[in-house]
């Protein structure tokens, strides 16, 4: 994208934006506070947008607090994934009605709702696209994640700050947002407030920015939002070692480290519900009293379950030590084989919302030293 | 097609239904189901399908009956959890809902001129017998056929009335053995694998069907290596727990591949790293 193709949008045209989205249809969601933390909701107006808030993230710990500055975007990856609403966690796949020997199996409709997500960052682009090529480009397609994705509007945000846990920059998905969205903000921290330097990424993007930019973007704007990126990268809080992560988790299925991390797992399954990238499901059958209807439900599954790997007289991975080795050996190497590209966008969630703190960067480390 | 007049878009998860038509008892805990498909597609030996019993859940199993059958489909299960216990109780009229057939299958158009070694511990006899009668069906394009079982015990023989009729025909030979014998027993007691080296006369012409507990089939595998097998002729039939069938649960991971889609039949020279890996 040329500089001359970025526009300065502010604080009113976001605002502007998103009552556009509202009005085409579309089921805006961005992030808000609420419960301490930032959680992706609906939201009908800048307002309701996280201004001056930002947070804390270690292994094991989140803590909102005050920026001190207004900025709308200051906060880094929220504990939800934007998964929740294009894979959600729980989905209804067919009802069975019976009359007398007769069963009617209804299948449920594709969903018909367009969402609008406001405050993508690139990592989680990322996620979305890795979760595409999951969800939609086998055999099988899922209809239903089909539907949703085909029907999304990005509006993306590059990452003024990177977070205690943030690792994009050593998983190339990050922070800057460069391709996935309609369209791609930097937040320019301004004295009467932000206003953002926004590049359009679609017809529909460049359409939009049309009716709400104020004007085009100067050289200058242009290389503060540039600046404000290459900072976020050069202060990242973790890095993933720079090793042939397959190769090298695919040769260790016996090491050593294995033990040691089994020995801090809880197998809570707190890593896959807040990971943007793990797409696991089981189902679930319910029937009505009077055994006249029945339901299947789908909703989201931990291969750190026991259940996971049952099969009759046992659960294949019946040790913590194996079930850690399945999630980490599958994110980062066997999910090349599956997918084309790797489980992991850097976003740290993982490490964050993990409660005894277990960082997959310091584990793949250990394995590496040998 | 009752499901048909409800508006829909082809979900992957969305069972059609069929009906029993028949039922029966095939050793202890163990039936088979016969099924009208009406909407079969037919199958390949060593494929499986998703069964639904209403209002209880789904489980995959392996097809038993002969691809020759066209829409009537034969199901052999063990009634050993809630789905399969509710599938054991369907009475002939009763529906269920179906989803498949699913995987890859054995390599049965692939044996011409092989003698071909069938290697079976108690319910994996049931997806090899597809690929048994298919073989028995075009008897002279293939060379030696050995069907080598094992079961715990005699009462828990499967298809033994069968076996038996393999057993007099000239054109497969049939070895079966027990872990353990109890009183009117003649036959072998011991483990599957010790009869692996008499079934193979010329191991450089032979391919070898497995299925069975995945440790018989380490040792089998071992076995067969042993007696001159090629890892690249071996083929077994993996089990792990499967949800979804189509690849988008993530359950039945091995490795890198997933058993519903890559599986459950594999070549030994794809996976035979894995199988030596405990809890994996």
């Amino acid at each position: 994208m040329e500089p001359e193709d970025r526009v300065i949008v502010a604080i009113a045209g976001l605002n502007a934006l998103i009552g556009a989205l509202d009005r085409d249809g579309y089921r805006v969601l961005g992030p808000t506070v609420r419960d301490g933390v930032i959680a992706c909701g609906d939201i009908s107006g800048v307002d309701e947008l996280p201004a001056g808030w930002s947070d804390e993230q270690d292994g094991g710990r989140y803590r909102l607090t005050r920026s001190g500055a207004e900025t709308i975007f200051g906060f880094t990856s929220g504990a939800q994934a934007w998964k929740r609403f294009l894979h959600p966690p729980r989905q209804r796949l067919w009802r069975a009605t019976r009359d007398g020997d007769r069963v009617r199996v209804h299948a449920e409709p594709a969903p018909d709702e367009r969402f609008a997500f406001i405050g993508v960052r690139a990592c989680d682009l990322h996620a979305i696209a890795i979760q595409d090529r999951v969800l939609t480009e086998g055999a099988y397609p899922d209809p239903f994640y089909t539907a949703r994705r085909k029907e999304l509007f990005i509006v993306a945000v590059n990452c003024a700050r990177a977070g205690g846990t943030c690792f994009c920059t050593s998983m190339g998905t990050g922070p800057a947002a460069t391709s996935g969205f309609d369209i791609a903000l930097t937040e320019l921290p301004g004295e009467g407030g932000s206003s953002f330097v926004a590049q359009a990424g679609s017809p529909r993007g460049a359409a939009l920015l049309r009716d709400v930019a104020d004007r085009p973007a100067t050289a200058e704007e242009c290389a503060a939002a540039e600046a404000i990126v290459a900072r976020t990268a050069a202060s990242m809080g973790r890095a993933m070692p720079d090793h042939d992560l397959r190769a090298l988790l695919l040769d260790n299925p016996d090491h050593p480290r294995w033990d040691d991390v089994a020995d801090r797992c809880l197998t809570c399954g707190n890593c896959t519900m807040v990971c943007p990238t793990c797409f696991c499901t089981t189902t679930e059958d319910s029937a009505d009293l009077s055994g006249t209807e029945s339901t299947r439900t789908q909703r989201w599954e931990s291969c750190f379950t026991m259940d996971f790997s049952y099969i009759h007289g046992g659960s294949v991975r019946a040790s913590s030590r194996a079930r850690y080795r399945q999630w980490m050996t599958h994110k980062l190497a066997t999910w090349i084989d599956q997918f084309g590209t790797s489980g992991c966008v850097g976003c740290g969630r993982c490490i964050t919302w993990c409660p005894v703190g277990i960082d997959i960067t310091e584990e793949v480390a250990a394995i590496a030293q040998g | 097609m009752d499901q048909m007049a409800e508006p829909r878009m082809a979900h992957p998860l969305v069972p059609r239904v069929a009906h029993v038509r028949r039922r029966w008892r095939d050793g202890p805990d163990v039936w088979t189901l016969e099924i009208e498909d009406g909407a079969g597609s037919g199958f390949m030996p060593g494929q499986f399908n998703m069964l639904t019993v209403f209002g209880v859940g789904e489980v995959p199993i392996s097809l038993s009956g002969d691809p020759a059958d066209g829409n009537r489909i034969r199901h052999t299960v063990r009634a050993v959890g809630p789905v399969t216990r509710a599938l054991a109780r369907l009475r002939p009229g009763d529906p269920l809902g179906l989803r498949g057939p699913f995987g890859t299958g054995w390599p049965t158009d692939a044996l011409d001129g092989r003698d071909v070694v069938i290697v079976a511990g108690g319910l994996g006899l049931a997806p090899l017998r597809p690929a048994i009668l298919q073989l028995l069906a075009r008897r002279d394009r293939i060379g030696r056929l050995t069907l080598v079982y094992g079961a715990r015990s005699p009462d828990q023989i499967l298809f033994a009335r069968q076996q038996d009729r393999w057993g007099r025909r000239s054109d497969i030979e049939v070895a079966v053995t027990v872990d353990h014998a109890t009183s009117p027993w003649r036959g072998y007691v011991g483990v599957v694998t010790t009869l692996i080296p008499r079934a193979v006369s010329d191991p450089a012409n032979t391919v070898a069907l497995v299925c069975g507990p995945e440790i018989m089939m380490r040792f089998a595998a071992a076995a067969l290596t042993d007696a001159g097998l090629p890892e690249t002729a071996i083929h077994l039939s993996m089990e792990r727990n499967m949800k979804c069938a189509v690849g988008l649960c993530g359950h039945c991971q091995f490795g890198a591949d997933f058993l519903c889609r890559d599986g459950p039949v594999f070549r030994l020279d794809r996976i035979a790293r894995r199988l030596a890996l405990r809890e994996i």
